[in-house]
């Protein structure tokens, strides 16, 4: 204890603020815990508790692409849905020959992850070389086809092994003691819930070492370069592809593993579960958490999960919110406009300090 | 006979895609932006038609002249609105704000019209035509019919009025048309109202042929229709046609030949495919990158 607490006096102002984030993200779970040991979370709340650690890591995935890339990603939900799918799909085919449930567990995010790192790497090849608009629109573009695929992929298991189709259950040819896992639109049914709000804490954490190593790497000072001024980066010499590709295969990665716990907090889930609305969610998250911040995006991402459960009468109107805050968010954010009015506000009190602290945003692009 | 007739399907569902492809791409080369609210005008503007047709008892043409006057309205308040305070912002966030209207107007039609899916009535009432054993539905000729003449009168007005002339010199360069004398901020709304109106008409023939009305209608097709901007050149008023056009055919002999279900997934890939291959689009100009 005495070490670390030296080790944080000594580290510089960026090693700081990271390590805070690793603090909160205990605090909350230390708070969460005594909460659960009082006995004062409903049923529902502690229902939410996983599907909210898959949410922050989600948050966490979509930051390193908009706000550390630059790029807008409206397929994150796909990413997910890979992650949780070939998870699932992993966990429930290896039943019998992996007997250890956290060892299966474990192998079953390794598998996840990766699918899903590599899915992000095979579709950031073709797609990283276009900017802006097009990149949205193709990612949103393959965030349907993986969902119109899976909703008419079969897998199914039986005595002579692995059998996969597409388009209808009896095409899987199964003998007769054979189990069908994935049913085409009826999505994967029979798994087991093993997730657990320790293993989904755990999964933040590493998220979040992933996450901020990264930013703090020479690779991540090349991604925001890349961001802040491509031309110049490229001028600079930084392969412009590659470092957009790693960033990108990271955060699909890290929104794979976010769909392998998330998988695993159901016994039974759908590809239509992680759509387009899935993916705007998040997003979201991002945009309210403010952009490049990973504490913003989780404390976003956990209070809007949140705050439904606490204002069930304002059910109708959630999204009908969202969309409101979103645009009123952007608007105040980064509209010219708005940030000369700030810039004027913070010239005419330089009396109060916490103002002076009020950074305007960097101009954009 | 039957490839016919799915040709025939296709190129009317590509006649609805081109219209509403026009208003992306009319939006996109003026404003360089990509209003992805643009699917959800198409639904209120369906809405409208509907609410004309059947609770008012307006004759369908009236019900589509008001309906293109709520929808111009409308596109003229959200670029107001949303768009105007974020001109010069960067691309990122204007689209962020744009995902955040097409929210909003989807939410709000929910509120105000319920989830439940409205049947459509039919704005044609013309009867269908049978050559041999091939029969071809009113609807199909109207909206071949109706997306040519739009394709012309817009091509006239682009090129032959003033607004037209000053519309392609905000495209070609804000500044320098702003220095010329043309107001920059009455062309960009005329664009929006241009392509909202035509979204409108979009949403009357698409419903017609689809009869299934419902908060989120338009958001497929509006994707689908931007994807037929890209694969025509965005930026190109020919290139929204011909893109759309030939997205509508492979859309419906996907499904006729390879699998309803994976009909969206093909008119994708065909999207990745194009803008892999030839980025900028079949009639897509060049653009080169000043530093």
């Amino acid at each position: 204890m005495k070490q670390l607490l030296e080790k944080y006096k000594t580290a510089n102002k960026n090693t700081k603020r990271d390590m805070l984030n690793y603090l909160l993200v205990l605090l909350v779970f230390g708070v969460v815990q005594l909460a659960m040991g009082g006995g004062l979370l409903t049923n529902s709340m502690k229902g939410q508790l996983v599907p909210i650690c898959a949410y922050v890591v989600m948050a966490i995935s979509l930051t390193l692409t908009v706000g550390i890339l630059g790029e807008l990603s409206l397929g994150h939900g796909a990413f997910m849905s890979v992650g949780a799918f070939t998870g699932v799909l992993f966990t429930m085919m290896n039943q019998e020959s992996i007997a250890s449930e956290p060892v299966r567990l474990l192998l079953a995010f390794v598998v996840g992850t990766i699918a899903a790192g590599v899915m992000g790497l095979l579709i950031g090849i073709p797609v990283l070389r276009l900017n802006g608009d097009y990149l949205a629109i193709v990612t949103l573009a393959f965030g349907e086809i993986v969902k119109n695929v899976l909703n008419v992929l079969y897998v199914g298991v039986d005595g002579t092994g692995l059998h996969i189709a597409l388009g209808d259950e009896s095409r899987l040819n199964l003998q007769e003691n054979g189990q069908v896992l994935l049913g085409g639109a009826m999505g994967i049914t029979g798994g087991k819930k093993i997730a657990t709000f320790g293993i989904g804490v755990v999964l933040i954490l590493v998220a979040l070492f992933v996450a901020q190593n990264l930013v703090r790497s020479r690779t991540g000072r090349a991604i925001m370069a890349i961001r802040d001024n491509r031309i110049a980066a490229q001028a600079m010499g930084i392969n412009v592809t590659k470092y957009k590709l790693i960033a990108f295969s990271i955060s699909a990665a890290l929104a794979g593993a976010a769909g392998v716990l998330y998988g695993h907090n159901y016994s039974a889930f759908q590809a239509g579960k992680f759509d387009y609305t899935m993916s705007i969610q998040v997003l979201l998250f991002v945009v309210l958490g403010g952009m490049s911040s990973f504490r913003g995006a989780m404390i976003a991402a956990t209070v809007l999960t949140v705050l439904p459960e606490l204002l069930r009468g304002m059910e109708d109107y959630r999204m009908l919110i969202y969309a409101i805050v979103l645009i009123v968010v952007m608007i105040f954010n980064q509209s010219p406009k708005a940030q000369e009015w700030r810039q004027t506000i913070v010239e005419k009190m330089p009396a109060i300090p916490f103002i002076q602290k009020i950074k305007t945003p960097k101009e954009g692009k | 006979m039957e490839f016919l007739s799915y040709l025939l399907t296709g190129i009317s569902l590509g006649s609805v895609y081109a219209i509403i492809a026009l208003g992306y791409t009319m939006v996109y080369g003026i404003a360089k932006m990509l209003n992805f609210a643009h699917g959800d005008v198409i639904m209120v503007g369906g809405y409208v038609v509907f609410i004309g047709m059947n609770q008012i008892g307006l004759p369908p043409i009236l019900a589509i002249i008001v309906a293109m006057g709520v929808c111009t309205l409308l596109g003229i308040v959200i670029e107001r609105v949303a768009y105007k305070p974020l001109r010069g912002a960067s691309s990122l966030a204007v689209l962020i704000t744009a995902i955040g209207v097409s929210y909003l107007l989807q939410n709000m039609a929910l509120l105000i019209w319920g989830s439940t899916p409205k049947s459509f009535p039919s704005v044609v009432s013309i009867p269908k035509i049978t050559v041999g054993t091939l029969s071809i539905s009113g609807e199909t000729i109207v909206t071949i019919v109706v997306a040519a003449l739009i394709m012309v009168g817009l091509t006239f007005f682009i090129n032959k009025t003033k607004i037209g002339h000053a519309m392609q010199a905000v495209a070609e360069d804000k500044g320098a048309a702003q220095l010329m004398g043309i107001n920059v901020d009455v062309t960009i709304s005329i664009t929006f109202a241009i392509g909202s109106a035509l979204a409108a008409i979009a949403g009357a023939l698409l419903c017609s042929s689809y009869p299934l009305l419902q908060p989120t209608t338009g958001a497929m097709p509006g994707i689908k229709a931007f994807v037929a901007a890209v694969f025509g050149g965005i930026g190109s008023v020919p290139g929204a046609m011909v893109g759309g056009i030939l997205l509508g055919i492979i859309e419906s002999l996907s499904k006729a030949y390879i699998s309803t279900q994976l009909s969206d997934a093909v008119v994708f890939s065909v999207l990745i495919v194009v803008l892999l291959v030839k980025p900028t689009g079949l009639l897509g100009k060049k653009i080169h990158e000043k530093v």
